[in-house]
């Protein structure tokens, strides 16, 4: 069975004031995370006050936007076309919620390498989403 | 303090209909809340704490409490998801042991079905949810979510779609007993098997069904269960939960359970050992698979082997569950199993689960639930409770 990445509609990303960073960057194509400088560790989704040891002091940081996929599963009943929803690992060690595109759906297994792209939504919002990683890169 | 002994449920009545396009949801609530006083031999005066969560409509309990037609002085409208009824069931015996309250009245209601909710869809949890930019945009709904857990299972313990379908398949059985589920077919594991995949590998048989209806707790101190007609069904120990992906630290690998059950059992000075029959939360098969291994009924990462070959089916395995056929297959009033996890637990206790399916002498039983998303933020509550 194959079952080919189509595009797909989705919704809006709500942009807040503590996340249009991220969705600015992704607009130009760089994928942000948040750091803590007091605790030194990164943390996803972005938030001004580390969830991790409460400190404020978190700063912007670029990620590599290389991952492994955690968890996969393709949705074929959700939706006008089936699509790949996924937990990615980033390199910088956190895991985040993404769909896997431009593939067979098919083909995807967990510990698959991924890099990030991204699409846009109808409004013309940058989203970080993955494909299989390119042997070039 | 514990709350060990200090309440009981007295009364429990669980809705008949599956389909109520004629009816308001206040109405549900308001018939559930007579049936379970009906039950208790108790009237709507004698009640005096009120507990509801988010399928109540309106601001918290206001709405509710009025509409009932309550005069409360105590009120809770926590709300965890499918688990909050087991909570609330928690929290009614911590304000009856602290003297807040005398009789809780727990109710529930919806009408999803008529409503045409589905686990396909988005769920709307308002404005300003902090975690939704980063998860709507990628097509997250509940099945998916869950499939995420039953993915990453199957790939660190070798868990097979046949173990899963084992679950629906015990749930079958006991529903082929109950007149007012919804699917009361037997079916196999190749009939799982071979259902629509929803979402890998989650088939459409390893999912709930959506049903209108609903339920009601009454809650007590035992000095008033003990005047009433009803078996004693006292509460032992209870436990609470809530889990998330913690900053990105995402590990499927166990859910709250594994903290609400440890809670819970230490409360009751009991271990999974001495459970005769367990009401295990069913949103879908991994959801029941996840809450067995984190409860400790078996080792984590042998759920898929633990459930096979019918050991989940009362009269036939080790460890009888849902025996009024579960959300898989009796019903999941307002998306929200937890009500019906007690009350089935209850009826075991008072040896009134239909004769087929019922445990004998069943003296001690669990009662858990799990709401939310099990793939990312949830919350768990587990309840052990005895028949004096």
């Amino acid at each position: 069975m194959t079952t080919p990445y189509q595009e797909r509609v989705f919704s809006e990303p709500a942009i807040y004031p503590d996340n249009e960073v991220l969705w600015q960057s992704a607009s130009k194509g760089t994928l942000m995370l948040k750091r803590c400088q007091s605790c030194n560790e990164f943390h996803w989704y972005p938030r001004p006050v580390c969830p991790l040891c409460g400190s404020s002091d978190t700063v912007w940081f670029q990620a590599s936007g290389k991952g492994t996929i955690y968890s996969v599963t393709v949705t074929r009943r959700a939706g006008p076309v089936a699509f790949a929803l996924a937990y990615v690992t980033l390199e910088e060690g956190v895991t985040m919620m993404s769909n896997i595109v431009e593939c067979d759906l098919d083909t995807l297994r967990i510990g698959d390498k991924v890099e990030v792209v991204f699409k846009n939504s109808p409004a013309g919002q940058a989203v970080p989403m993955f494909r299989p990683a390119q042997p070039h890169t | 303090m514990t709350i060990r002994g200090k309440a009981c449920i007295a009364g429990a009545y669980e809705h008949p209909t599956r389909k109520a396009p004629d009816k308001t949801v206040a109405q549900l609530h308001a018939e559930c809340a007579q049936g379970a006083l009906a039950d208790a031999g108790l009237s709507l005066h004698d009640v005096d704490g009120y507990f509801c969560a988010g399928d109540a409509p309106g601001l918290g309990a206001l709405s509710m409490a009025d509409y009932i037609g309550l005069q409360c002085r105590h009120v809770d409208s926590t709300d965890t998801g499918g688990s909050s009824y087991l909570l609330h069931v928690s929290h009614a015996a911590q304000a009856i042991a602290a003297g807040k309250c005398n009789v809780a009245l727990i109710t529930l209601a919806g009408r999803p079905r008529s409503e045409s909710s589905s686990g396909t869809q988005p769920r709307n949890w308002g404005q300003n949810v902090p975690d939704e930019p980063f998860e709507l945009p990628y097509g997250v709904v509940t099945v998916n979510n869950y499939a995420l857990v039953a993915a990453r299972h199957m790939h660190d313990w070798g868990t097979t779609a046949e173990q899963l379908a084992w679950i629906k398949v015990a749930a079958s059985h006991h529903a082929q007993h109950n007149p007012h589920a919804m699917l009361r077919d037997v079916v196999t594991v190749a009939d799982v098997l071979a259902s629509p995949m929803i979402s890998d590998p989650l088939h459409r048989m390893d999912c709930c069904v959506v049903s209108d209806g609903g339920g009601a707790l009454i809650v007590t101190r035992p000095e008033i269960a003990k005047s009433l007609k009803r078996p004693i069904v006292s509460v032992r120990g209870a436990g609470e939960a809530l889990k998330g992906p913690r900053g990105g630290r995402v590990d499927l690998s166990y859910s709250a359970a594994a903290w609400s059950g440890k809670t819970a059992f230490e409360e009751a000075g009991l271990t999974p050992a001495d459970i005769q029959y367990a009401s295990i939360y069913d949103s879908f098969t991994i959801t029941v698979l996840m809450q067995l291994e984190d409860l400790g009924f078996c080792a984590k990462g042998a759920g898929g082997r633990f459930v096979a070959d019918g050991n989940l089916i009362s009269g036939v395995g080790k460890l009888p569950f849902n025996t009024d056929g579960g959300g898989l297959c009796n019903n999941h009033p307002s998306n929200r199993g937890g009500m019906t996890k007690v009350i089935e637990a209850v009826r075991q206790l008072r040896g009134e689960a239909h004769p087929a399916v019922q445990v004998k002498n069943c003296s001690i039983a669990l009662a858990q639930g799990m709401g939310g998303q099990l793939g990312s933020r949830h919350g768990s509550a587990t309840l052990i409770l005895e028949r004096d």
